[in-house]
């Protein structure tokens, strides 16, 4: 690539000092931008751009590894009996592999609009999506298997102290409550009638007994749940042996888990929305061995989502 | 200028000078040393930019025809000095502030314990011997380590005569420790507590008062503390006044954000499960030390915890205080036997 | 100094406020100088907003006990709502955004040499983000006022009462409206972030034949280093909003603490982002200023490298410091004395800054213009800011002034003393390159020194009620703090008439003000090489770089009452007596 950034000296516009509005020269290319003197200082700037992007993203997702590690640090035992008992590892390594399999159908879909092969462009665009879909279609295996499992994210969680119950309530019944009374003016201080107002905040109520406890979920008579009974057994022991004040901590897992795989799932989701995107161009023959830029762009996102969950996956699902 | 000096003579004058308030703690001391400290030095840089700039501004100021002076534009021997002498101050003052932290920071052994109960939006304090008081009484001249707990959200307990301030933070217990100054004995010195984590709507009307007592004064005050010298159902409203109850449940039937006391006893109480039940003294006291359990009808479930915030007797006083506030109640007395007893017969205050 | 003189009427020169017409060429232009001009009617106008709640503080603060409202509940809710709009208004809509959109875009593409910035059309999209944060920001001031006003239930919640800072529990578990708040403070960041991407492959590629690294105008450096915190900061601010919004709607627990959670991590993921971002606010500030001082005392600026490198040193030291705003959280003592003398350790590259702009002005030729007035206002408002962070910083004595009013005048004089100071002299500085008028100088003059006075009599008795005890976010207060706070409300007024008489100014500038030379002040940076105001294109001709800082070559040229080219060669002597002072060696 082109040495601009990696010198003092910016580039010198290769034409010297011919002003800019003319286009006598045949050779200018139709997607150089108007503010950048050569095709490479274009390439050069997009290529940072998307290489600083890239590093906000990785800021972002640090944030979470971030509440993972306190997490996991201050509770351990916790950690690992939520892994262990919830997180098949079948499907996961298969994620992974596909995941990785799709980063290099993308490397090479880049590679070959570096060398003009539109047709292999078009197929690994293609199987990149696939593997894409294949990760979300096991994804949604899986999260289905959890809300089944009732260890969905937050207040759909068992384990959580503000489960609502085996049903699953329209969201945020906080926030669509019928209004309180309008609040009069009292002598005494008043609080305001705020429809909005907390969740419980008793420390009194019953502690969570868990698949086994005291409010639990009335079996369903579901597939997932009678395929797991078997495990279902070693799982109560198992969390019958964390101690009462590690047992509040167990929604801690799911929530790490969820948020962490919902935020990669949305990037996955985005992606394959601009490879989409990437595929329709290329079907046209927009890209050539001059102008590849934006699936050069797009591998690199594609590459920071695979390396994401490259991170996410041991430290999820491998854990004990 | 005057202002400065004037506080630099009552530093020495040994009182807390015009910028602190007054001092009545061990550690205040210090502080307000340092707090001078760094005044001063802050006062020497700021007065040397400001005659520079004033000077230079007088000095160098445009003025037609006359040529701008050679000068050079770097000079690295007056870069570095000007990077090292600050640096050498700020490791002085970073020391001495690390320094009086850790005494802050590290009470003495065996300290008196006080418990702070933090909620919105009053506090609560809690004595050895079980008494709950809405205002700090604290003997002098004695370490003592208060225990901060918050039964709902940040609150923060400041008190600026003592120069000590941490954040009361819920499901947590933050220690502080304090020593107050010795004060005259009949002359116990007040000062004022306030909550200065914003908590929400009275975040600004949070405050409490501390009372320090020579210590003989202190213990005699405790022991005759916990004696209640009024009825059950005054001493129940007295709960309901100080304790936090009156912010969400009025006396007059008024919603604020639960049910009102009035007319409560021995009113059928709907569930949010739909069961239902008549509020006599046995359910008032399982809604009172278990807030939420059976959530009502029209109302979220947001009571704060009341344990240890009411004892078992204050439990009893509030239910005696609920009953007479309904007109279900009717506490008979015997009938008078003579004109004269019937004439001395009051009803109870309410 | 601008002089009256006849001037003779410009040719019409098709530039980028004539070169398109219609809504639609400024509602989808790529023109940076077009994007900054929005950015600054939407950040002037959230400055407006922000500014009236602050009047409508300092008034409802002018008795202990909320003289403004018959009834306490509608008092303190009024209170609590203010407080925490004008900061998050002020924060996320006018402060971070301020420099580096509106005069980065603008000037930044000039000052390099180029044609644009890197990403357009991420320029354009990074507009978008802002105004749709302000939309969701406005739905939460129009909930509040609904609700007040009709008792209406503002769907999503309405009103914010939890402060800019959003703390746990109570924000996720008691306040009204979190989610649409935070929501759009998650969508400005993306504003702040895609500014962030721009400028970095902007610097890195766009530069002029000639600008090395170290040559270029500070400003760039300093918009630089911004970038740099933007990129690496913000992100992290967007996860903890997130996260907020997560504990509420789907109650995760991970701030909860009867969930399982920890409100004290909420307080480190926020700081961890806000702490850089006072340094998003003001290290594009001491750009502004490195080029007021240099410009309007014709001097070369002093210490250059070390300007230059001090911008970077704050930039990567303000990552480390985010612990200074928990002292009192209960968080470990080793914690407090590890961030403790981390956070001196910021003092230091602003100590030098300030000592290196006395040093430019040092055998200057300085004129006393409207920017210079602000340029010198900031070094002495900067100072008091800076030396009154020692205090904070410094445990023992942090202790009893955290959460009073000292930190709320500390930070006042370092965001608008500091900042906005300098955001007005760098509006000043370059209103003639944008709009192609000069504005009445004197006009600015007296503003300038009203804010000045008006500023310090509003902030400074906040410091004594702070060290005196005075809580902050206090709707009623204790009776012995009534008189700093008339004296304060005073001030605010007196500052708002300032204000007021900037805003006349403008207008009247872009009114009725004399046409402007190309080159007002006299500078050799690039942007002022191109036309007042500059054409869509930027430079007809790619210009070739030179040390901004030496003035030397420019001559003032009565008749335009600006500066041109000097039209000979000069010899040594002259060299000499005209003062051309020698170039940075490197």
């Amino acid at each position: 690539m082109s040495s601009a950034s990696q010198t003092d000296l910016p580039l010198a516009a290769p034409h010297g000092d011919h002003a800019h509005g003319d286009h006598a020269h045949g050779d200018h290319d139709p997607h150089l931008a108007h503010h950048f003197d050569t095709p490479e200082q274009q390439m050069t700037s997009a290529k940072l751009g998307m290489w600083v992007f890239l590093g906000t993203e990785v800021l972002m997702f640090g944030g979470l590894f971030c509440a993972y590690s306190i997490n996991r640090h201050n509770h351990p035992e916790v950690f690992a009996f939520a892994a262990e008992s919830y997180l098949n590892v079948f499907w996961g390594t298969l994620n992974t592999l596909i995941l990785i399999s799709s980063s290099l159908t993308m490397a090479w879909g880049v590679r070959a609009a570096q060398l003009n092969q539109k047709r292999l462009l078009v197929v690994c665009l293609i199987l990149t999506l696939l593997g894409a879909a294949g990760f979300m279609v096991i994804k949604s295996i899986e999260y289905t298997a959890k809300w089944d499992e009732h260890v969905w994210v937050g207040k759909w969680n068992q384990y959580n102290a503000d489960y609502k119950g085996s049903e699953p309530e329209a969201p945020g019944p906080a926030l669509n409550a019928p209004p309180t009374p309008v609040m009069t003016p009292a002598a005494s201080p008043a609080t305001p009638s705020d429809a909005n107002a907390g969740q419980d905040v008793s420390m009194i109520k019953p502690r969570y007994g868990g698949p086994s406890g005291l409010a639990a979920p009335t079996a369903h008579p579901n597939e997932s749940i009678r395929e797991s009974s078997l495990n279902e057994r070693v799982r109560v022991e198992r969390y019958r042996s964390l101690s009462d004040s590690e047992q509040w901590h167990v929604s801690a897992f799911f929530s790490c888990y969820f948020l962490m795989t919902g935020l990669h799932g949305l990037h996955v989701l985005i992606g394959m929305g601009v490879i989409t995107w990437l595929l329709i161009r290329a079907i046209k023959g927009e890209f050539s061995a001059e102008y590849f830029t934006p699936v050069d762009l797009v591998g690199l996102y594609w590459h920071l989502v695979d390396i994401i969950w490259i991170f996410l996956y041991p430290l999820l699902y491998l854990i004990h | 200028m005057m202002v400065i000096m004037a506080g630099l003579l009552n530093i020495l004058a040994d009182s807390s000078g015009f910028w602190m308030p007054p001092r009545a703690s061990t550690v205040a001391a210090d502080v307000d040393w340092l707090f001078y400290f760094i005044l001063w030095i802050s006062v020497f840089f700021f007065v040397l930019i400001f005659v520079l700039l004033v000077y230079f501004a007088w000095k160098y100021r445009y003025r037609e025809g006359q040529p701008v002076g050679d000068a050079p534009s770097h000079n690295t021997a007056l870069e570095l000095t000007w990077t090292f002498i600050p640096t050498l101050l700020v490791v002085i003052i970073f020391y001495y502030g690390f320094k009086g932290f850790m005494g802050l920071a590290v009470p003495p052994p065996d300290p008196y314990e006080i418990v702070v109960m933090a909620h919105m939006w009053s506090f609560n304090f809690g004595y050895p011997n079980g008494h709950i008081d809405d205002q700090l009484h604290i003997p002098a001249n004695t370490p003592i380590q208060f225990t901060l707990n918050s039964a709902d959200v940040i609150h923060g307990f400041y008190v600026p005569a003592f120069r000590v301030k941490k954040d009361i933070v819920p499901d947590r217990y933050n220690k502080i420790w304090v020593q107050a100054l010795p004060v005259k004995a009949g002359d116990p010195q007040t000062y004022d507590i306030y909550c200065t984590q914003y908590c929400g709507q009275n975040h600004s009307t949070m405050r409490s008062s501390v009372i320090v007592h020579d210590p003989d004064e202190f213990r005699s005050w405790l022991e005759k503390a916990d004696l209640v010298n009024m009825s059950p159902a005054e001493h129940g409203h007295k709960i309901w006044e100080t304790r936090g109850c009156n912010g969400c449940h009025s006396l007059d039937g008024t919603i604020i954000r639960a049910p009102s006391w009035k007319d409560v006893f021995g009113l059928e109480q709907h569930f949010q499960d739909g069961t239902s039940q008549i509020a006599d003294e046995d359910y008032l006291h399982l809604v009172i030390t278990n807030p939420n359990i059976k959530p009502i009808v029209g109302f979220q479930p947001v009571m704060p915890p009341t344990a240890g915030l009411l004892k078992p007797r204050d439990v009893d006083d509030v239910i005696m205080y609920i009953k007479t506030l309904s007109s279900k109640y009717h506490p008979t007395l015997p009938k008078p036997t003579t004109a004269a007893a019937a004439a001395a017969t009051t009803k109870p205050a309410k | 100094m601008s002089v009256a003189q006849p001037i003779p009427a410009p040719a019409k020169v098709d530039n980028y406020l004539t070169h398109d017409r219609g809504f639609m060429s400024w509602a989808f232009t790529l023109d940076h100088k077009r994007i900054g001009l929005l950015y600054m009617g939407g950040v002037l106008t959230a400055f407006l907003l922000g500014g009236t709640f602050a009047v409508l503080i300092r008034t409802f603060l002018l008795t202990p006990h909320a003289w403004m409202f018959k009834d306490k509940v509608q008092a303190h809710l009024f209170y609590n709502n203010m407080f925490s709009l004008h900061g998050a208004v002020m924060v996320f809509m006018f402060i971070i955004p301020a420099v580096p959109a509106v005069l980065g875009n603008f000037v930044l593409p000039l000052m390099l040499g180029a044609k644009d910035v890197a990403f357009p059309r991420l320029n354009l999209l990074s507009l978008y983000c802002w105004f749709g944060g302000a939309i969701f920001f406005s739905y939460v001031l129009l909930g509040g006022v609904f609700h007040a006003a009709f008792g209406v239930q503002w769907p999503g919640g309405w009103g914010l009462d939890t402060g800019w800072t959003f703390y746990t529990p109570y924000s996720t578990n008691y306040a009204s409206g979190t989610v649409p708040a935070t929501l759009g403070a998650f969508i400005l960041g993306f504003s702040s972030i895609l500014t962030g991407v721009n400028f970095v492959a902007t610097i890195h590629t766009l530069r002029a034949r000639g600008m090395a690294w170290f040559r270029m105008p500070l400003f760039v450096w300093a918009l630089y280093a911004t970038s740099l915190i933007q990129i690496l900061a913000t992100p992290v601010l967007a996860i903890t909003l997130l996260l907020i919004t997560a504990e509420r709607t789907l109650n995760v627990g991970i701030f909860d603490p009867h969930i399982g959670g920890d409100p004290v991590l909420f307080q480190h993921f926020f700081w961890f982002y806000s702490h850089p971002a006072v340094y998003i606010m003001i290290l594009p500030a001491m750009g502004v200023i490195s080029e007021l001082i240099s410009v309007h005392s014709r001097k070369h600026i002093f210490g250059y490298n070390f300007i230059a490198l001090s911008s970077v040193a704050l930039a990567l030291l303000g990552f480390i410091v985010w612990g200074h705003h928990m002292f009192v959280s209960g968080q470990s003592n080793l914690a407090n004395t590890i961030f403790s003398i981390l956070t001196f350790s910021v003092a230091i590259p602003s100590a030098v800054k300030v000592f290196n702009w006395l040093g430019t002005l040092y055998k200057g030729s300085i004129r006393f213009t409207t920017p210079m007035l602000y340029a010198m206002g900031f070094i002495l408002l900067f100072t008091i800011g800076g030396l009154t962070g020692l205090f904070l910083g410094a445990l023992m004595v942090d202790i009893p002034l955290h959460d009073t009013y000292f930190v709320i005048a500390h930070f006042h004089y370092v965001a608008m003393g500091s900042m906005l100071f300098a955001f007005l002299g760098g509006m000043y500085h370059w209103f003639p390159k944008m709009f192609g008028k000069m504005y009445h100088e004197r006009t600015g003059q007296i503003a300038a020194i009203i804010i000045f006075i008006g500023f310090n009599i509003t902030f400074l008795p906040q410091f004594v009620a702070g060290t005196k005890g005075a809580p902050r976010r206090w709707a009623e207060y204790p009776e012995q703090y009534q008189k700093y706070h008339v004296m304060s409300t005073c001030g605010a007024y007196m500052m708002t008439t300032g204000l007021l008489i900037v805003a006349f100014n403008w207008l009247h500038g872009l009114m009725r003000g004399r046409p402007a030379p190309d080159n007002p002040w006299g500078g050799n940076s690039l942007e002022w090489h191109c036309p007042s105001p500059p054409p869509h294109d930027n430079f007809a001709v790619p210009p070739v770089a030179d040390d901004p800082y030496n003035m030397g070559g420019w001559e003032y040229d009565k008749t335009i009452g600006g500066w041109v080219p000097r039209s000979h060669e000069i010899s040594p002597s002259e060299t000499a007596a005209a003062g051309r002072t020698r170039p940075v060696s490197h």
